[in-house]
């Protein structure tokens, strides 16, 4: 049996300098010869696997066929979003991992696939509107979850408001991921697309603020909150107050939203840091590292408690990231950040841990040892630990369910406990994939459906 | 969706108001709040106070001095020009209430945002006493609008070129000493000014509250940029303020990090002046 094509890549040695796309997509050849791996099983395991539903064997097949129209066509009806998914879902637990083929070798590249016939679209075909339902939906957040959820009910006929905070739509696919892994203008495109479906886009509207969610129930007649997991967490250690340590969401707001890579040029300024160090395993640790890399660093480190085994992040990020030359100190744990008389980080102080019995989490409990203090010098410092629900929309709805972890409680449906108002992605489950969000967007979408249907 | 600069003037050298159109942000704005605005798609988002706002005309008015490339730039726009992006109103709004009496201490550009909240504390039943200095008389900003809605206003400047010869510290510490009860005193201004006020109305153990204004980026919580040290536990002054208990207020560390970003800021506003006005070097 053939094994999988090959994605062309930029040469690490390259890439380390420049912000533009590291993957560069299959040819068009390669896509043709990836598809005719597919076995076009009669009972497809991938589309379990798929949280947003996409009929993979089908859009394959037309593929294989040289028909790639046709075959984003069929993605678009039920995935407004394929360009980012094809980019950043982590196919290899979900679609991929299902493959038949996988089982006795490579599965098929289903992600390339989805990301070939969507960047090989030459127009984006509008589906024909359907009729009116005569009901208004506001949806708050333009993130994965939101624009799932705006794209779904838009195409059932409801007249969907998006509220977005910020002054550019995406959420985390805006400010979050770097350009050299999801480029900006791919999801400026997906974001046309979802307006072209006949979604109201507002921008700089701050739900909580301008108008509360129960303000928003006096003009739509259903809420779907989308608002993502935004708060920064910090280690709650010394010295992290100093100047020189960012949140990672800070770092890549600036770098991402603001463009600071093209600073002065743009006018958000960012530090660049000679050693930078990064504390954290996941994503957004290994994003926050090689967009430290990028702006000029001499050397980035990645501190992490546990070990590889346990990061959360994807393998191919952790891959990229080696080979573009950032550090590893594994089993390290930072307890204090000292500073110089001006506020300015000097060294990072870290203890080694060993790992003893799995936790709850299933992951082995990193314990210090005793002893093995040690300093490693540094100028830029980004916690990259994680992220917890924005408490501004929360804090000013009425009636709004909250649990003691700051995220909305929900139903597995997205009811939340909110008459006509309706949750999903990181604001519910607390920071997890872009997927996920968009899995819980259609769902909740088909909820707010019935409730509509039904009111 | 671009917004309209409805007004714009230079009331004192280097210090300039400006009325944008939002009515859905006036129709919120409260005393206390800021908002924050880019001027264009390379632009950085920068907070500022909301001066004043009018519900009816649908306006916020802003007052800021042209300092570093974005607020130069700014004070450049005229009447017609627009805003890409102005978002607000963000922060908590101040906390009026009828406290009795309230001294409002309003240093530089910072007489601004004081004026909106002694108008509210005198509608709220308080007897306001406002003190607003400058560094020198030619620099000294809104005294009519401060008297109008002030049971007494005194002047300060560095110079001594109008009012008390000196900083306006020294006339809180004299109302302070002269018996007269005060319940609250509000101190907007530079921060090394609002430490000093912190300082000398903390042994008269007379509750003070400041407005903190660190750097921010989104200003809705999510980067943490803001943070500062309030009691010893880390706020962000955009969500959690950007009004604070100044006895409690870490002044160090804010101007501290107030400074993270002094050498971008020269070379961005070096740039802006060379384009401007043609390289001279």
């Amino acid at each position: 049996m053939l094994g999988r094509q090959k994605m062309p890549e930029q040469d690490p040695k390259v890439r380390r300098a420049n912000f533009n796309e590291v993957a560069l997509g299959f040819t068009q050849e390669q896509a043709i010869e990836e598809a005719k791996r597919c076995l076009q099983c009669k009972k497809p395991k991938c589309v379990e696997g798929c949280p947003v539903e996409v009929r993979i064997p089908d859009f394959i097949k037309y593929v294989a066929a040289g028909d790639f129209d046709r075959a984003i066509k069929e993605i678009k009806t039920v995935n407004a979003l394929p360009a980012i998914c094809g980019r950043v879902c982590p196919q290899e637990t979900q679609c991929e991992a299902s493959c038949i083929l996988g089982k006795k070798g490579e599965p098929v590249s289903v992600g390339r696939l989805e990301r070939f016939v969507s960047d090989n679209e030459q127009e984006s075909q509008i589906p024909k509107k359907p009729g009116s339902k005569g009901k208004k939906v506001a949806v708050v957040g333009s993130g994965p979850a939101g624009l799932t959820a705006a794209a779904d009910l838009a195409r059932m006929g409801y007249s969907v408001t998006i509220f977005e905070a910020l002054h550019e739509a995406g959420g985390v696919l805006t400010y979050g991921i770097p350009e050299f892994r999801l480029p900006k203008d791919i999801v400026r495109a997906e974001v046309e697309y979802v307006k072209k479906l006949g979604v109201t886009l507002l921008l700089d509207s701050v739900i909580g603020k301008i108008d509360t969610v129960d303000e928003l129930l006096c003009d739509f007649d259903a809420v779907f909150l989308g608002t993502g997991a935004g708060l920064p967490v910090f280690l709650n250690i010394d010295g992290e107050n100093l100047n020189g340590v960012y949140s990672a969401n800070e770092f890549l707001t600036r770098v991402n939203l603001m463009k600071s890579y093209k600073f002065p040029d743009y006018d958000t300024p960012i530090k660049k840091g000679k050693h930078v160090v990064v504390v954290g395993g996941g994503n957004v640790a290994m994003d926050s590292a090689r967009c430290a890399l990028r702006l000029g660093a001499d050397e980035v480190t990645i501190v992490y408690r546990r070990s590889e085994e346990e990061m959360p992040a994807r393998a191919e990020e952790i891959e990229h990231a080696k080979e573009e030359g950032i550090k590893f100190r594994l089993l390290t744990n930072p307890i204090r950040l000292n500073g110089d008389a001006k506020n300015w980080v000097n060294d990072i102080e870290c203890i080694n841990m060993y790992l003893c019995e799995p936790d709850e989490s299933g992951r082995c409990k990193p314990m210090p040892l005793t002893g093995s203090e040690h300093r490693i010098e540094t100028d830029v410092v980004i916690i990259a630990i994680g992220t917890s629900p924005n408490p501004l929309v929360p804090r000013t709805t009425s009636g709004l369910e909250i649990s003691k972890r700051g995220t909305i409680i929900a139903k597995e449906n997205g009811q939340t406990s909110k008459k006509g108002v309706y949750a999903g992605g990181d604001a519910v489950t607390g920071s997890a994939t872009v997927i996920s969000a968009m899995g819980a967007g259609k769902i909740a979408a088909r909820a707010i459906d019935e409730y509509l249907k039904s009111n | 969706m671009p917004f309209k600069i409805l007004n714009k003037q230079e009331l004192v050298p280097t210090i300039h108001l400006m009325d944008v159109s939002a009515p859905r942000i006036a129709r919120k704005a409260q005393p206390g709040q800021f908002v924050i605005l880019r001027i264009d798609g390379t632009g950085e988002r920068i907070p500022l106070t909301i001066a004043d706002f009018d519900r009816k005309k649908g306006t916020i008015t802003m007052i800021f001095q042209a300092m570093g490339k974005t607020t130069t730039q700014l004070s450049t726009l005229r009447k017609g020009d627009e805003l890409m992006d102005f978002i607000g109103p963000l922060g908590n709004p101040a906390h009026i209430e009828n406290e009795g009496t309230v001294i409002l201490v309003g240093g530089g550009v910072g007489v601004a945002p004081v004026f909106p909240q002694a108008r509210a504390f005198k509608e709220a039943g308080n007897k306001v006493i406002s003190i607003i200095g400058a560094r020198s008389a030619n620099l000294l900003l809104w005294e009519d609008r401060m008297r109008d809605v002030s049971d007494e206003l005194f002047i300060t400047t560095d110079d001594g070129t109008k009012g008390h010869h000196g900083f306006v510290t020294d006339i809180v510490k004299k109302i302070l000493e002269s018996r007269t009860k005060v319940d609250r005193v509000i101190a907007i201004g530079p921060p090394v000014m609002m430490r000093a006020v912190a300082g000398v109305t903390k042994p008269f153990n007379v509750k003070t509250i400041v407005s903190l204004n660190s750097i921010m980026v989104d200003g809705t919580g999510m980067c943490g940029a803001c943070r500062v040290l309030v009691g010893n536990e880390t706020k962000f002054a955009c969500v959690d303020g950007p009004e604070f208990d100044a006895h409690l207020v870490d002044f160090t560390l804010l101007m501290n990090r107030l400074a993270i970003y002094q050498a971008e800021e020269k070379i961005s506003f070096e740039k802006y002046k060379c384009e401007r006005e043609g390289c001279k070097c």
